[in-house]
C-alpha cells in the first residue's frame, strides 16, 4: 500500500469568500490577532460590465519539493510520512529563509519567535478528523483528501475538474487545487 | 439623586480590570514536541450544544471549553440550520465573550460635581433604581408610555415584563428598516409570508435571480450551504445589482441596474413572460386573481421601456425573463431581507412576489417550498393582566400605515417627541439593539432621548445607547444564559435550545434573571412563575411531548419529515380576502393605493454627488460585532467603493482617505476608498456597522465610516411605514 498524500482541492465556483475558514483555522491553532495561516484572495479582470473574479482560500500548498525544507538551516522544516510540510518549533531559530524561499508567502513569524504556518491540521488527522478549515465551511467548497487514493473524493474531483494550481513554474509540485 | 434634565453622552468608564486584548482568543502552545506533531492543545473537555447568538439565524453550535473556558465554536451536525458548518461570525462567538470591552457592572448615571458620570453599582442598587424609574412612569403617564425596543433571542423575558408591565409598544427595529416590505409585500400577494428563514428552494432551483441580495456577502448560514448547493448542482444564476457582488461573480448574467428602478425591471419582466406566453398558466389559472389586470398593466412595460429607466438592454432583459421561465417553477426571483430601500418597497416586493407567481414558484419545488414547523405550546403563563392597554402609539397622529404588520420602533423614537402621536413615551428599555446605529435620521433618536424621562439600556458591551442612558445592565452573552427556545419554520420541524457553556464573565447575568428581579420590584412576580429559564424550558418541553435530556444533550430535536411542496400533494392555502394569488390587491385599491405596481422614478443624485448604498461582509452581524477583534482580524474597518473610472476624474488614488458629505452638509469620518471596477459609476457603497462613536468600544472606535449618521432623510413606505436606507446622497471631499 502506498503513503497517503494529502491534498486540497478549493472549488472556486462555490467558495464565496467568507473567511469562516480563516476564523475557524484561528481558534483550532492558537493563530495570533494579525497573523494567518489560511486567508483569502480575491482577483478581478475584466472591465465594467464584463467582469470576472476569482475567490481563492489560499493556504500553504504542501509541496510535493517544498523550496522551504530545502532552506531550512536547521532542519526545522520536515514532511511527514503523508506528505504534510511542517515546522518543528523547537528547532526552529527564526532565520526567515523558509518564508524566503515559499512562493506562496504562507508562513510567518509567531509573536514566539518561530515559523508558524498551515499543518493541514495534523493533528485532527491523527484523530480521524478533517482539517478544522473544511470540517467549517458553509460552501462545502473545501475538498481534502488524499489523492494516492483513487477512491478519494480529492481524486475523483481532480479526475473530472479542470484545475489549476499557483506558481506551478516554481516546480515545487504544490498540493493546492483551485477548481475552476 | 437631583434630575437629569438633559442627557450628555457618557464615555462609559465603567470596568476597571484591565484584559489582556485578545486573550482568551488563543490559549497556551505546546512547547515540546520532537519531530512529532504538534497538537495545539485545543481539544475541549466538554462540548456544549447551544444555538448561535451572532445574528438572528440561530444555527446549532457546539461549544468547546476546556478548562472553564471556551476554546472554539462549530457547527451542531445535527441542526438543521448548521448541517455541522457555520459562517464567521458563528465560529467568532469566542471574540464576543472575551472582548475585554464588555460591560462588567451595572452602571447608574449620576451628576458628580455638575458632570455626569455613570458610577458602578451593585444589582440590587441598579435593580431598584430601574423599578423605582418604571413606577414612576406608569403612575405619571400609564404603562403605555414605556416602550420596549429590543432584538434577538434573550428579548423574550422582556417582552413578558413589559406586557405584564402594560405597555403594548414593543418594537423590532428589523420590520422598519429590514424586512417589513418582504413581510408585508408577499402576505398582500399570498396571503402568506417568506418566514424569518427564507423558504427559498435554492438547492433544487433550476434558476435563482437575486435581486440587491448579496448571498455570500450576507452570510446566513444555512441559505449560503443552498446557494453553493445550486451553484454545484449548475443552476442559472441572475443577479441584479449595482455592485459587482460575491453572487454577482457568480452569475451566468449580472444586471448592473441603475439604482432605484427595480420596479420597472420586474414590470418589463413580466411583460416579456405574460407578452411571450412563457407563465405557468395551470398555475396561474388555479391559483391567482387579477391576471387579466396585470396584463393590461403590463402591456406597455415593454424591454425597451424599462432600459431608459434602468440601463439594462431590452435584449438582455428579454433573454433574462426567457431563462427564468425555461426553469419554471424550479426557478424563483428571491425575496430578499434587506429591502427598505427607496420608500416604494412595498411595492417593489409585491412586483417580485407576482412575479414568482408568474413562474409557479410558491409551493414547487425549486421555487418556495410550503414550510413546516415544529408545534410548540408556549408557556402556560397563568396569570393574565386585565389591564387594557392603549393602542400602540408607532404611527404618527397625522397619518397612518394601513398595511404595517408590526409595531414600528422608529415610530415608537418619534413618538418620544412630545405631541407626534396621540400620546407621548416617556421611557425605554432597549435590549440588544443599538438606535444611535441603526435608525435612520440619528438627530431625532437624540431629541427623542432628551425628552425621555428614563432610559435602561441591557447589552453585552458599551454600544452607543448605553452611552445615553440613565441605567446601563450588563447582560452576559449568549454563551453563558439560557434562552427560549427557537424554532422555525423551514424544510423539516426542528426545535433547540441555548444552554449556558461557561458561568457568566464578570458581574454579568442572563436577561431572564434580569426580567424576573425587576419583576419582583414592579410587583409583577406573579407573571414571572418559573425559578428559573431551565424550568421553564422544561415546562415547555414537556408540554411538546419532548425528551428533555435529548434535547440538552444534542442541543436540537428534529421532527419527522412532512410534504413541503404541491408536488407532494400539499394544497396551498392563500389567506388573502380572495383566497387566492392577489395579482390585483383590492385591498391595497381600497386604501387608496396602486392595486399594482406602478414605476414611478426615484429622486436622482444631485450633480457631482453619489447615491450611498449600503450592504453587508460575510464576517460582520450589523454593528453588532464590529468591535470582536477575532472578526476584526478579517475585516475591521469598512471603505468606500468608488467605480475606478470615477477615481482617476477626481484624482482619488485607492485605499486614499475621503470624506462623505451628505446634502445636509452631514460629514462622515474619513474613510479609505475601495477603487474599483466593481461598481456603477453613480453610487458608492459601504458596509454598515462602522465608524463608531463610544470610546469604550475600543477596538471600533473611530474605524472607518458610519452610514447611518449619513441616512439623515426620512423617507417612508407610505403602505407600511419602513424607512428608506438607499435615498442618501453624497459627494466625496478629498482631505487636505
Amino acid at each position: 500500500m502506498t503513503a497517503k498524500r494529502y491534498a486540497m482541492a478549493v472549488d472556486m465556483k462555490k467558495c464565496v469568500g467568507c473567511s469562516a475558514c480563516v476564523i475557524a483555522c484561528k481558534e483550532e491553532n492558537n493563530v495570533p490577532l494579525h497573523h494567518y495561516r489560511d486567508w483569502i484572495d480575491q482577483k478581478l479582470t475584466g472591465e465594467f460590465p464584463s467582469l470576472f473574479m476569482e475567490i481563492r482560500s489560499q493556504r500553504c500548498n504542501h509541496c510535493s519539493e517544498p523550496p522551504c525544507v530545502g532552506i531550512c538551516p536547521t532542519g526545522a522544516s520536515w514532511i511527514t510520512k503523508n506528505g504534510i510540510v511542517l515546522v518543528n518549533t523547537k528547532k526552529c531559530i527564526g532565520c526567515k529563509a523558509c518564508i524566503a524561499a515559499c512562493p506562496y508567502d504562507a508562513r510567518y513569524v509567531h509573536p514566539k519567535g518561530y515559523i508558524d504556518k498551515c499543518t493541514f491540521c495534523a493533528h485532527r488527522l491523527e484523530k480521524g478528523e478533517k482539517p478544522a478549515c473544511v470540517e467549517i465551511c458553509p460552501t462545502s467548497s473545501l475538498i481534502f483528501g488524499d489523492i494516492n487514493d483513487p477512491g478519494s473524493e480529492i481524486s475523483r474531483v481532480l479526475g473530472s475538474r479542470k484545475y489549476k494550481v499557483n506558481h506551478v513554474e516554481t516546480g515545487c509540485k504544490p498540493n493546492l487545487y483551485f477548481l475552476e | 439623586m437631583p434630575k437629569i434634565t438633559r442627557r450628555d453622552f457618557i464615555k462609559i468608564s465603567g470596568g476597571t480590570m484591565v484584559v489582556v486584548a485578545g486573550a482568551g482568543i488563543y490559549t497556551g502552545w505546546n512547547w515540546f514536541q520532537a519531530d512529532s506533531i504538534t497538537d495545539p492543545g485545543t481539544t475541549a473537555d466538554r462540548i456544549v450544544p447551544s444555538y448561535c447568538g451572532l445574528c438572528f439565524w440561530k444555527c446549532g453550535i457546539l461549544v468547546h471549553v476546556k478548562n472553564n473556558k471556551i476554546i472554539k465554536i462549530t457547527g451542531n451536525p445535527h441542526h438543521p440550520l448548521s448541517n455541522g458548518k457555520l459562517c464567521p461570525r458563528g465560529a467568532g462567538g469566542t471574540g464576543l465573550v472575551y472582548d475585554p470591552d464588555r460591560l462588567k457592572k451595572p452602571m447608574i448615571r449620576k451628576e458628580e460635581r455638575s458632570r455626569q458620570v455613570f458610577k458602578e453599582v451593585e444589582w440590587d442598587e441598579a435593580l431598584d433604581y430601574t423599578a423605582e424609574k418604571m413606577l414612576a412612569i406608569k403612575s405619571k403617564y400609564g404603562p403605555e408610555a414605556f416602550a420596549l425596543l429590543t432584538h434577538g433571542a434573550g428579548g423574550v423575558w422582556f417582552r413578558q415584563l413589559l406586557t405584564s408591565y402594560g405597555t403594548a409598544n414593543i418594537g423590532v427595529p428589523s420590520y422598519a428598516l429590514c424586512r417589513g416590505p418582504v413581510e408585508t409585500g408577499f402576505f398582500l400577494t399570498y396571503g402568506a409570508s417568506p418566514p424569518e428563514v427564507e423558504n427559498t428552494d435554492m438547492k433544487n432551483a433550476r434558476c435563482i435571480t437575486l435581486l440587491g441580495t448579496h448571498l455570500g456577502e450576507n452570510m446566513h448560514n444555512t441559505q449560503v450551504q443552498e446557494f453553493s448547493q445550486a451553484i454545484g448542482n449548475g443552476a442559472t444564476l441572475i443577479v441584479v445589482d449595482p455592485r459587482f457582488s460575491v453572487a454577482a461573480s457568480k452569475a451566468r448574467y449580472w444586471l448592473p441596474i441603475k439604482p432605484g428602478t427595480d420596479t420597472a425591471l420586474l414590470l418589463a419582466w413580466m411583460n416579456v413572460i405574460i407578452e411571450e406566453r412563457l407563465y405557468d398558466a395551470d398555475y396561474v389559472e388555479k391559483y391567482t386573481t387579477g391576471f387579466a389586470d396585470l396584463k393590461k398593466h403590463i402591456a406597455d412595460k415593454t424591454p425597451e421601456w424599462a432600459y431608459a429607466r434602468t440601463s439594462i438592454k431590452p435584449d438582455i432583459i428579454r433573454e433574462t425573463a426567457r431563462v427564468m421561465a425555461s426553469g419554471k417553477p424550479a426557478s424563483f426571483i428571491h425575496c430578499g431581507r434587506h429591502v427598505t430601500w427607496y420608500g416604494d418597497d412595498t411595492q417593489r416586493i409585491r412586483a417580485v412576489a407576482m412575479l414568482n407567481a408568474l413562474l409557479g414558484a410558491w409551493g414547487h419545488k425549486g421555487g418556495y417550498y410550503l414550510p413546516v414547523e415544529m408545534e410548540l405550546p408556549k408557556y402556560p403563563y397563568f396569570k393574565k393582566s386585565d389591564y387594557k392597554p392603549k393602542p400602540p402609539v408607532d404611527q404618527p397622529k397625522d397619518a397612518g400605515y394601513p398595511f404595517s404588520e408590526s409595531i414600528l420602533a422608529t415610530g415608537l423614537r418619534d413618538a418620544s417627541i412630545p405631541g407626534k402621536a396621540a400620546y407621548d413615551i416617556h421611557g425605554w428599555m432597549v435590549y440588544g439593539t443599538n438606535p444611535l446605529n441603526s435608525f435612520t435620521q440619528p438627530a431625532k433618536t437624540i431629541e427623542a432621548i432628551q425628552h425621555l424621562d428614563f432610559i435602561v439600556t441591557i447589552d453585552n458591551l458599551p454600544v452607543e445607547i448605553a452611552g445615553w442612558s440613565d441605567v446601563v445592565l450588563p447582560e452576559c452573552t449568549y454563551l453563558e444564559r439560557y434562552d427560549d427556545l427557537s424554532s422555525a419554520p423551514y424544510r423539516v420541524p426542528f426545535v433547540a435550545m441555548r444552554q449556558k457553556a461557561i458561568d457568566p464573565l464578570y458581574d454579568s447575568k442572563p436577561g431572564w434573571w434580569i426580567a424576573k428581579e425587576l419583576s419582583k420590584r414592579m410587583g409583577l412576580e406573579a407573571y414571572f412563575p418559573w425559578k428559573d429559564a431551565e424550568e421553564y424550558l422544561k415546562v415547555r418541553v414537556k408540554a411538546a411531548n419532548l425528551d428533555w435530556d435529548t434535547l440538552k444533550k444534542d442541543g436540537v430535536i428534529v421532527g419527522k419529515n412532512q410534504p413541503i411542496y404541491i408536488e407532494d400533494g400539499v394544497v396551498p392555502t392563500f389567506d388573502t380576502p380572495s383566497h387566492k394569488i392577489e395579482l390585483f390587491s383590492k385591498q391595497l385599491k381600497m386604501a387608496g393605493f396602486d392595486p399594482m405596481p406602478e414605476f414611478k422614478p426615484n429622486e436622482e443624485p444631485p450633480e457631482g454627488m453619489f447615491r450611498l448604498l449600503t450592504g453587508r461582509t460575510p464576517v460582520h452581524s450589523f454593528g453588532r460585532t464590529v468591535n470582536n477583534r477575532l472578526l476584526g482580524d478579517c475585516y475591521a474597518e469598512n471603505e468606500v467603493w468608488l467605480n475606478d473610472k470615477i477615481c482617476e476624474e477626481f484624482g482619488i488614488k485607492d485605499k486614499q482617505k475621503v470624506v462623505l458629505v451628505n446634502t445636509e452638509g452631514i460629514r462622515s469620518n474619513p474613510v479609505k476608498v475601495k477603487k474599483t471596477r466593481r461598481i456603477r459609476p453613480d453610487c458608492v457603497f459601504m458596509v454598515h456597522g462602522f465608524g463608531r462613536k463610544q470610546r469604550k468600544m475600543t477596538f471600533a472606535y473611530n474605524k472607518g465610516a458610519n452610514d447611518t449618521d449619513l441616512m439623515t432623510k426620512d423617507k417612508a413606505d407610505p403602505i407600511i411605514g419602513s424607512k428608506a436606507l438607499n435615498v442618501t446622497f453624497v459627494k466625496i471631499e478629498q482631505e487636505v
